[in-house]
């Protein structure tokens, strides 16, 4: 069983925020868009940035940033949009940039989060250290979930 | 498999329409009965119905369209008259029909117990056996004779006919079965059978006739008959004597075999049980008939047809994707428009804007698509409220105003129950009998008025009766015998919530309970349906006056006019339903009440919501202009000036929801997308008043 486990591996999104870099499982995204207009959406959180048209479908987007609480950033020609898929709900979220695609061996996911001392800790699911990068995976639902 | 599948769904589809039609047609008809082209078009209907029906397998569906079927045919050929007794009996058989279809929509394979009904079918055709015979009654129905199949096999033959003709056969005669057909203008058929049964009898012998000689002698037929006939002649040499006598139409001969003879007794130790010869008749003709009359039937109904307007099916989640591809193409369209502004390159200028209007053209067209009137669902109330109300005595007229409303397919398909339920409590509960209705000083005939119509973004359907309304203190005393509410609070209920009573769980007040409503789980069942919904039910009752429901349902996905406003950089849309009209106002107009800002409008005081305070919009700098820009709305009774920094326009737009994930935002009800492609939010005018 240890050695099939050894050999499996899960793609990931790979993205930045500020000087970490952040993973998502490709099975839960749905496409990387460029940013665009965004509405804003009255007396909603405020890492909600608002709404944007994704071909006909009005998404929700999370500004990442704002939502781990670290400081926002000036838009740049990198940032990119992520749209994830989780439960029924279909969500953007804002990044500094997406990087990359890469297998991920699932023996390098450490479930312990101990490297990670600030506020997102809450919204990581485990980090995976690959040649010397350190990947953060992240919780989904509990990025997604307002009311916590 | 698959496809199999998808015939069944059109099956389906089909056959709801079909039966829909059958229905609408026979209430037309119980208003004309004597209009027979309505009978004509139940006529095509059933007869549709039960090809269909045929071809996919489900027999007893066919079987029993088939009875009625006749009966309507003979409705048609005015051997019945139509009586409302007979109408229910028809009436009866097209809601086993629905519920067959229901039964095979279901995954079900369409088989349901419908002897009672076939039998009653049975009767009412057997009254139809007594044949007419005057030329004005033939002339009509002759072009159904010419659909009559003449070769079909009427004979039967008992053991000693069976022995009678094998032994002809051996002894070296030919044996046929002879059909007959008069001239359907011909005046004495008595004759014309007697004198053809003359030249028969010069060259052999008749076995049998059907019908029996008696019959015929009697003119008890239509135009066709068929003998047995043992002869030396061959079939050309009979067919051309027949064909001497005059006012004959077609001759057909066909040798009978052993295989034919065998079949035909057969049949006959069936028809001994049955008893019928009749019934008989009518269950051998199915698939034959068929085949034969279809010819004809589409020569007459691509003349009728091309009257009524051609569909086809497109399944809601091609709609979607094509809505959704076509919101791109919008995209794109703004942005060809900005880039023909920059280029100034008059020949591309010249095609964008054509295309923009091909476009505009394009869109209306994908819009509307996906509505559909309220109409299909308000359709089979009519025949629900004939029959309930024959079931209880009762006599109740049924308006229906605004079915021309357009509501979003996915509502249509879960508002029917509810309303059914609704309907039925209120010619059952609500309309009272026609003896007390007289004795209150009414109308005998109760009126049950189903209205529906766009408000806000919502759509309202109300059920309104001017029936017994009510009784308050009787809710009260079952409410507290049921435990709903205790002795205490039910002082301080208003008439409102005591009303609003009767849709707790396990309520009824029927004194007596019918098969029609009052089984307790009407009510609750109906409001919690259209709280799933999103909605919301409330009534009005006053005692013998009436009662009105009224169902308030958002308009997911429809379309709806607005009103684009503008607020600093941000675009909202109010919905045009809810307005009343803009105006600009001076600040200076602006007065002080209770620590709101109120105007003057027409006499009114006007309350003022400021839209960029409520929306929390970020102001650059601070808005301040002499002037200010108020769409003044409504809220039932209730006016309120909204203030904005500018109007855009009218429009009509395509209501989104803002997902899973963005749920109950603050006065925003959706979401649109606007022509350039940004997202533009819907302000939600009730909530915005509360």
């Amino acid at each position: 069983m240890a050695t099939v486990v050894e050999q499996e591996s899960i793609k990931v999104i790979v993205f930045q925020l500020m000087d970490k870099e952040y993973a998502i499982p490709v099975s839960q995204v749905q496409g990387i868009e460029k940013m665009m207009h965004i509405t804003r959406v009255p007396r909603t959180e405020k890492f909600v940035k608002g709404v944007i048209n994704l071909r006909g479908v009005v998404t929700p987007i999370i500004d990442l940033r704002e939502r781990f609480g670290l400081p926002s950033a000036e838009n740049t020609e990198s940032v990119r949009i992520i749209i994830v898929q989780f439960d029924d709900m279909e969500v953007g979220f804002v990044v500094d940039s997406a990087n990359d695609v890469i297998d991920l061996p699932v023996n390098s996911i450490e479930p312990q989060p101990e490297v990670v001392g600030v506020i997102e800790e809450a919204f990581i699911s485990g980090v995976a250290k690959i040649d010397n990068r350190l990947l953060i995976l992240l919780h989904l639902d509990k990025v997604l979930n307002i009311s916590e | 498999m698959e496809m199999n599948q998808q015939y069944l769904d059109m099956f389906i589809e089909e056959s709801k329409e079909h039966l829909q039609a059958c229905s609408d047609q026979l209430l037309e008809l119980e208003k004309n009965p004597n209009d027979l082209s309505i009978v004509n078009e139940i006529f095509r209907s059933a007869h549709t119905l039960k090809g269909m029906a045929a071809t996919m397998g489900f027999e007893d569906l066919a079987d029993l369209t088939h009875k009625m079927e006749n009966v309507l045919d003979a409705i048609r050929n005015e051997k019945i008259v139509v009586d409302s007794n007979l109408l229910d009996i028809v009436f009866e058989s097209v809601d086993h029909l629905e519920a067959m279809i229901v039964d095979i929509a279901n995954g079900g394979d369409g088989k349901r117990d419908v002897s009672d009904i076939v039998s009653k079918l049975k009767a009412i055709e057997a009254g139809q056996l007594i044949p007419t015979s005057t030329p004005t009654e033939q002339e009509i129905a002759a072009d159904v004779y010419t659909e009559e199949p003449t070769t079909d096999r009427y004979l039967i033959y008992d053991e000693y006919d069976v022995t009678v003709l094998q032994q002809s056969k051996e002894q070296g005669f030919n044996v046929y079965e002879i059909t007959v057909s008069l001239r359907p203008d011909c005046l004495l058929k008595a004759a014309r059978v007697y004198m053809v049964f003359e030249v028969l009898e010069k060259n052999g012998e008749v076995l049998k006739s059907f019908p029996t000689v008696e019959k015929l002698e009697e003119e008890q037929f239509d135009q066709t008959f068929q003998v047995t006939f043992i002869t030396k002649d061959s079939a050309e040499e009979i067919q051309k004597k027949i064909n001497k006598v005059s006012e004959i139409d077609k001759v057909v001969v066909i040798p009978l075999t052993k295989e034919m003879i065998k079949e035909a007794s057969k049949e006959e130790l069936v028809s001994k049980e049955q008893l019928q010869q009749e019934s008989k008749k009518s269950e051998q003709q199915p698939s034959k008939q068929q085949k034969k009359s279809e010819p004809l039937k589409k020569e007459s109904n691509a003349t009728k047809q091309s009257a009524q307007s051609k569909t086809i099916r497109v399944s809601i989640e091609r709609l979607d994707i094509l809505m959704n591809l076509f919101e791109e193409l919008v995209i794109d369209r703004g942005r060809l428009q900005s880039i023909a502004t920059d280029v100034k390159h008059s020949e591309l200028t010249e095609t964008v804007e054509r295309m923009s209007r091909t476009m505009g053209d394009l869109q209306n067209i994908v819009l509307t698509m996906r509505m559909i009137p309220i109409e299909t669902v308000f359709n089979r109330f009519p025949k629900m409220v004939r029959s309930l109300s024959r079931d209880l005595n009762k006599k109740i007229n049924l308006e229906i105003i605004g079915a021309e409303t357009e509501l979003d397919r996915t509502v249509i398909d879960e508002i029917g129950d509810p309303l059914v339920h609704l309907i039925r409590n209120s010619v059952d509960h609500g309309i009272e009998s026609p003896e007390v209705r007289k004795a209150k000083g009414k109308p005998e005939e109760g009126t049950v008025i189903l209205r529906a119509y766009h408000s806000g973004n919502y759509v309202f359907i109300e059920i309104e009766d001017d029936g017994a309304g009510i009784n308050k203190d009787k809710v009260l005393k079952k409410a507290i015998d049921r435990g709903i509410v205790t002795k205490e609070s039910a002082l301080v209920l208003t008439d409102k919530q005591i009303n609003e009573l009767i849709f707790e769980s396990g309520f009824s007040t029927a004194e007596k309970i019918t098969d029609v409503s009052g089984r307790g789980v009407g009510l609750d069942v109906v409001k919690t349906t259209i709280q799933s919904l999103g909605g919301s039910i409330s009534i009005e009752s006053e005692q013998d006056v009436g009662s009105k429901f009224s169902i308030q349902l958002p308009l997911t996905l429809s379309i709806i006019s607005v009103m684009l406003v503008e607020i600093e950089k941000e675009i909202y849309a109010i919905p045009l339903s809810s307005i009343i009209e803009t105006s600009i106002i001076k600040k200076s107009e602006i007065l002080n009440a209770h620590n709101q800002k109120v105007i003057d409008f027409r006499g009114k005081v006007v309350p003022l919501i400021f839209l960029d305070e409520v929306f929390e919009v970020p102001r650059n700098e601070i808005y301040d202009d002499e002037y200010l820009s108020v769409v003044i709305v409504r809220k039932g009774d209730k006016l309120a000036g909204l203030v904005v920094d500018s109007f855009i326009g009218q429009q009509e737009i395509v209501l989104k929801s803002l997902g899973n994930y963005l749920k109950n935002i603050f006065a925003i009800s959706g979401a649109t997308i606007l022509g350039n492609g940004q997202v533009a939010l819907i302000i939600d005018i009730n909530a915005l008043m509360k």
